[in-house]
């Protein structure tokens, strides 16, 4: 599995955030699916973090704007849910599962390994910009847990050796 | 048991619809579409298959509250939010066999006469997505789907929707809110989903498992469905099973083997030579039970008679090294952070109850901790609250504190007091969810 570091757009291209032709096929093959518009906020919403990284106020105001919603209503919606960036992520961004499967069998561990390891807490990125550690609820993996998500990825069955080799290999690749 | 629902588990391709062609796929759906909507209903209704997404609701029941004489759209809504913790057994099925979902969806909506479908599944299975997305398309291909399926004059499309992060939005209501592009907020019931559900019209939720289970009725017959499990609990179910386990995994087994047996002959017994402590039989929302209840057996009514249930099928386990309070604190920890805030019993005790649990891991219990802990949960269920995450956190955390009081009051008995009034904010010292980045 080559996990694809994330592509996080500058400060400047997120804040005017103008709609291309590709973006805008893919918006109109996403509204034909629902009879409403406002149906489509979500997948229009991962549409922008897959081209631009994060969702910026720039591309939460373009979204509206698209979706014929107010700026308010989309910055409510985005900040409902736990996936949407909201800040530039670093390149690999890594979801360690805190629930109770994983944290009895062996998350707890792994948490203390990164930490100490990455040298960051939870909600921090590394100086470099590689990495970042964030704390996840269940992912729906637990059988086998420990179970960390690096940007689309799950990794599963770990151990902190095995999580040093896939982090060495990721950092290896820019 | 022969495999039903993991048939294709281990089977080289199974993914690809030729494979599933070749075993038999699909001649479900071709049957269905002689019968008709009625007697699809009917033969469902007499397999007494039940919901597995939690509640166990009767599945033909709950198509046929869908209004004969609505003028229509329906909607059927495939929930692949598998969002509890402990669970992971629709990924099982749709890295295995996505065919069989689908077929189960195509099926589904003839039943209910919706043209349209939508698969919810949580954001962060990008993976399963993808693979739905082509076994849809390989379906298309094949005529399966779209408009004047197989020349029945039936058309269906079906499009897979991704969540976003949010357990609450595989509560049935929340999810149709997020898919009608908004904060997953439960919706007061009634009018229940059947008669006002997505973008207004009829709609029918139905869980992964429980729509893969309908083209092996449709094939084998109800008879055959029903005679698995015992009367009202019929079926194969998929028990996934988690934590301290010498062979943790997914394992299709009749509705009614006890839990002993999951745990001791599928799964080896408990790891290390451990001695069994607790378990939750159904995620972490079902109230836990001790290593006594072992023997009761795994299906709805039993498990409800044992003042637990089945839910998901998601089976913790836990041996005798765990610390309660330490497990009362990360489910605590869960639900208050997967609360959607709409209800202040749910809102505030869940979060109340997650720091008076943090104050006691960190050694500063008080003696009316386990009481306010009670009082709590007891505010926050027996519908108090606009959806069942109340309930789901409430019943949990309250028999942990029941059937295990002694061990937090030794907790207690061994704290050292806090000179504060007012409850403290403590430094945190263990993992802790993250909130957002
Ligand atoms: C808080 C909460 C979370 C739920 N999460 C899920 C879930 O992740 N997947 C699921 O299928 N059902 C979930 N349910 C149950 C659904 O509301 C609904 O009952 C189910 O999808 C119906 O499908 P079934 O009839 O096939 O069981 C949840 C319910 C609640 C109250
Ligand atoms: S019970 Fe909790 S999750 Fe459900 S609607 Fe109320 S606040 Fe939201
Ligand atoms: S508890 Fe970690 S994946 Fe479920």
């Amino acid at each position: 599995m080559t996990t694809r570091p994330l592509v996080v757009a500058t400060q400047e291209t997120t804040s005017d955030v103008k709609f291309d032709k590709t973006m805008e096929d893919r918006i109109a093959d996403v509204l034909r699916r629902y009879p409403t518009t406002r149906a489509a906020l979500l997948p229009v919403l991962w549409l922008c973090q897959e081209r631009f990284g994060w969702i910026s106020p720039g591309v939460i105001s373009a979204v509206a704007e698209r979706l014929g919603e107010s700026a308010a209503f989309v910055e409510g919606v985005v900040s409902f849910y736990t996936m949407y960036y909201t800040s530039p992520p670093a390149r690999y961004v890594l979801q360690v599962c805190t629930t109770l499967s994983c944290s009895v069998c062996g998350g707890r561990e792994l948490v203390d390994h990164l930490t100490a390891k990455l040298g960051i807490g939870f909600g921090e990125k590394t100086p470099d910009g590689s990495f970042q550690l964030v704390g996840v609820q269940c992912l729906g993996a637990c059988g086998n847990a420990p179970v960390i998500q690096i940007n689309d990825d799950y990794y599963e069955d770990l151990t902190p050796k095995k999580l040093d080799a896939v982090l060495d290999d990721l950092k290896g690749r820019r | 048991m022969e495999p039903v629902l993991l048939r294709a588990r281990g089977v080289p391709g199974s993914r690809s619809i030729a494979t599933y062609l070749a075993a038999g796929g699909y001649e479900g759906w071709k049957r269905a579409l002689g019968l008709g909507p009625d007697a699809v209903v009917k033969e469902v209704l007499d397999s007494e298959l039940r919901g597995r997404g939690g509640a166990g609701f009767p599945t033909g029941r709950k198509w046929s509250f869908v209004p004969k004489d609505h003028p229509g759209p329906r909607y059927l809504v495939c929930n692949a939010d598998e969002s509890e913790p402990g669970t992971f057994k629709d990924r099982e099925i749709i890295e295995h066999d996505p065919h069989q979902v689908i077929e189960g969806i195509a099926i589904a909506s003839f039943a209910i006469k919706a043209n349209t479908a939508y698969i919810y599944i949580r954001g962060e299975f990008v993976r399963w997505a993808t693979i739905l997305e082509e076994a849809i398309g390989e379906a298309r291909a094949k005529g399966l789907l779209g408009t004047n399926v197989l020349g029945s004059g039936f058309d269906l499309d079906i499009w897979v929707h991704r969540g976003a992060g949010a357990y609450i939005c595989g509560e049935e209501t929340a999810l149709i809110e997020s898919l009608e592009g908004k904060r997953g907020f439960p919706r007061l019931k009634p009018p229940f989903p059947a008669v006002v559900g997505v973008f207004g019209k009829p709609t029918v939720v139905n869980n992964v498992e429980t729509l893969a289970c309908v083209p092996h009725i449709m094939t084998r017959g109800a008879a055959w469905f029903a005679s698995i499990g015992r009367p009202r609990n019929t079926g194969p179910k998929l028990f996934c099973v988690s934590g301290h386990v010498n062979r943790p995994g997914v394992y299709e087994l009749p509705l009614g083997v006890t839990f002993r047996e999951i745990i001791e002959e599928h799964c080896g017994g408990v790891r290390g030579g451990r001695k069994l402590k607790a378990f939750f039989p159904g995620g972490s929302s079902a109230p836990v039970m001790t290593a006594d209840e072992v023997d009761v057996k795994a299906d709805f009514d039993a498990c409800a008679e044992a003042q637990t249930m089945l839910g998901s099928g998601g089976v913790i386990v836990l041996d005798d090294s765990v610390d309660m309070v330490a497990v009362a604190d990360n489910i605590a920890h869960f639900y208050a952070h997967e609360s959607c805030g709409q209800c202040t019993p749910c809102r505030e005790g869940s979060d109340w109850c997650a720091d008076i649990l943090d104050r006691m891991a960190a050694g500063h219990g008080r003696a009316s901790d386990p009481d306010t802990l009670l009082r709590i949960c007891r505010f926050s269920s027996e519908g108090m609250t606009i959806c069942p995450l109340g309930d789901a956190y409430a019943l949990p955390l309250s028999s942990m504190v029941n059937k295990f009081r002694a061990e937090f009051e030794r907790r207690i008995a061994d704290a050292t007091p806090l000179p504060q009034k007012r409850l403290p904010v403590l430094p945190w010292t263990g993992p802790r969810p993250g909130f957002g980045i």
